[in-house]
């Protein structure tokens, strides 16, 4: 069973340190060092530009962590390396224990239970919202089971449920490419949900969005923490500060602090990389 | 036996008037070669062997139209090498054909005209088998099918994408051109195969014969369609327009597209063979200008103009351009060339969704 069904005390224990709790959070996956990702001296250079340089961090699981840094710090490229369509020059990154990264594609990953929102909000413009969250539903994705598909009762509570969450019930027969920005970005955020993933990476989610779409938001994350692992990539300071418990500063490819939002907003190196001092 | 075939059609794609009218107009079409075969000529009503094999052209292009939609309209791939397939399909079912003039040609001899004038003793290792139909329809579905499955595993494994992918079909069917106009690759040179006797024993002139391969083009175009619907109304149709508007979101979802890719790919090949197949009877002639890069634009243009990413527009695309082109290259032969691009630029700058969004957007009203 996925992490869905974890009871509200482990959810409880989750929150905070939650390292060294041994709950793997799926059979498949090993997590029992309480950690659901391992980045390890990461390197990615492009044409002699190291995007990531020696880069180490780790994802506990339930954790929520936001990731916060000035332009060209390497949040998307790390991004990119977890899910696979960057491949490391060297180091290693492992999704639980036992799985390493490096070797996958981006569809293999996503199958194993990693989500990604992207920095623009992707969502299926063509296709109504209903069938955006139905064609992310977790399930067989080949060829010939897209060819019999037939959305089960299950499925089509659970597509209820999400769009009760992303709050487009009422729109759920409108084509997503006539949704509102912040729309979008919530859609999105249900078609990852849909694939049931244990770990979410979501770059930018309240980007354009309104302060009411971001408090909600923000709402949403902190009930998604625990269930799920999440990291996001914001530059928004007062909606990292209301939902973040752990802050990790990236600056030229790799980690310059990490510590709760106060402690690495005094730090005197973060302050001459924003500031520029 | 056709009516039934095409009502029900129309039955099973739901009470829209639109399908209901193609299927009205399907069973029509199925009395032209009724009227070629069972009327005697001078009857008023007799349909003559000209608008029969035009007609029966336009069809089978109609059916190269929606095979190429499937890719670029639902899919997002222009092709622009699909008459290469297309020809395969001809030249797969030309070998048969040229099998079937036994000793009637020229020469008369048992080899094809053409290999005698080369002087040769013997047919070639590829053309044992071809006298045999049924040997001719497995070449004409696998050969053009293994080679979209080779070239496209090929280019989608390595993401080749949007115009670099559409070069490299073009580069495809010229190769292929240049290749099929050498007499020493054994399909008859710049001459191709024609003169052809009979089909499965058959007069090929017969008007029986006419009729029933223009009732088979008609039926195969039914079944294409009927094929087509169900297709891009499942899931797996939906995964394909995902990956026309966003490839790398279907990815992260899960989802491979490399498979996706590969079986519209591979289904449009063989659709084109089967429509190239049927088109070599009915014309007489086949020769390496159907590969030539230009006929693959065109097959591009008749999309465009019916309408992108809908199932008739393409069919009407197809039918309206070489319906202007038989007329025009007759009226004005030097001026056709300038009137496709005219079409062409006309269709894109004045109406995004084709034919059949112009139609759609006066019926909303």
């Amino acid at each position: 069973m996925s992490a869905a069904s974890t009871t509200q005390s482990q959810r409880e224990n989750w929150e905070g340190e939650a390292r060294g709790l041994a709950h793997p959070v799926d059979g498949k996956l090993d997590t029992r060092h309480g950690a659901i990702l391992y980045l390890d001296d990461v390197t990615v250079s492009f044409d002699g530009f190291r995007a990531l340089n020696k880069l180490t961090l780790d994802i506990g699981v339930g954790e929520l962590r936001c990731i916060i840094g000035p332009n060209g710090a390497g949040k998307t490229t790390m991004m990119d390396v977890i899910t696979g369509k960057t491949r490391p020059d060297s180091g290693s990154v492992f999704f639980g224990q036992t799985i390493d990264l490096t070797r996958h594609t981006e569809p293999e990953i996503a199958q194993l239970g990693i989500g990604r929102k992207f920095q623009k909000p992707t969502v299926f413009e063509a296709m109504s919202v209903h069938d955006n969250l139905a064609l992310a539903l977790a399930g067989n994705k080949s060829v010939w089971a897209s060819l019999r598909s037939r959305l089960t009762g299950a499925q089509r509570d659970r597509i209820g449920e999400l769009l009760a969450t992303i709050r487009l019930t009422e729109q759920h027969q409108r084509q997503a490419g006539l949704l509102s920005h912040g729309q979008k970005q919530w859609l999105e955020i249900g078609m990852l949900l849909a694939q049931e993933p244990q770990l979410l990476l979501l770059d930018e989610p309240v980007a354009g969005m309104t302060d009411a779409e971001t408090e909600k938001t923000a709402e949403l994350l902190l009930t998604l923490k625990g269930k799920h692992s999440l990291m996001v990539v914001e530059h928004d300071m007062d909606f990292v500060g209301s939902i973040a418990q752990k802050v990790t500063v990236l600056a030229e490819g790799s980690v310059l602090a990490e510590g709760s939002l106060a402690q690495v907003q005094a730090d005197e190196r973060v302050i001459e990389v924003y500031l520029g001092r | 036996m056709s009516q039934p075939y095409s009502l029900k059609l129309a039955a099973a794609a739901g009470p829209r008037a639109t399908t209901l009218g193609l299927g009205l107009l399907l069973a029509l079409l199925m009395l032209l070669p009724l009227g070629h075969w069972a009327l005697p000529e001078g009857h008023a009503l007799h349909v003559s062997a000209y608008t029969l094999t035009l007609t029966g052209k336009i069809l089978c292009y109609a059916i190269v139209a929606l095979a190429m939609d499937l890719v670029w309209g639902y899919t997002g791939l222009l092709s622009l090498g699909h008459g290469l397939f297309f020809a395969l399909g001809g030249y797969g079912m030309g070998m048969y054909l040229m099998r079937q003039i036994g000793r009637d040609g020229n020469y008369q001899s048992d080899l094809p005209d053409f290999m005698v004038f080369l002087d040769w003793k013997t047919l070639p290792w590829f053309w044992q088998g071809s006298e045999h139909f049924a040997w001719a329809l497995l070449v004409i579905v696998l050969v053009p099918g293994l080679l979209a499955l080779v070239f496209g595993w090929l280019a989608f494994r390595s993401r080749i994408k949007g115009v670099y992918f559409s070069i490299m079909t073009q580069a495809l069917t010229f190769a292929a051109m240049l290749l099929f106009f050498r007499n020493e690759t054994g399909f008859g040179g710049n001459n191709g195969f024609t003169d052809f006797k009979r089909i499965l024993g058959f007069g090929i002139a017969e008007p029986a014969t006419r009729a029933v391969l223009f009732a088979a083009t008609v039926l195969l175009l039914a079944l294409a369609l009927w094929g087509a619907f169900w297709l891009v109304h499942s899931k797996f149709g939906r995964i394909l327009t995902a990956i026309r508007d966003a490839e790398s979101r279907l990815m992260f979802c899960g989802y491979n597209p490399l498979y996706y890719k590969l079986a519209i790919w591979v289904l449009s090949a063989v659709l084109c063979a089967l429509a190239g197949a049927l088109y070599v009877p009915q014309v007489g002639i086949i020769n390496p200008s159907e590969m030539s890069p230009g006929n693959s634009i065109e097959i591009a243009i008749w999309v465009a103009l019916g309408g992108r990413g809908t199932l008739i527009g393409p069919v009407l695309g197809a039918a309206i351009v070489n319906g202007a082109k038989s007329w025009f290259t007759v009226a004005f032969p030097e001026y056709w060339l300038f009137f496709l691009g005219f079409l062409f630029i006309a269709a894109t700058l004045l109406l995004p969704n084709g034919v059949l969004g112009l139609l759609r957007k006066k019926g909303d009203r």
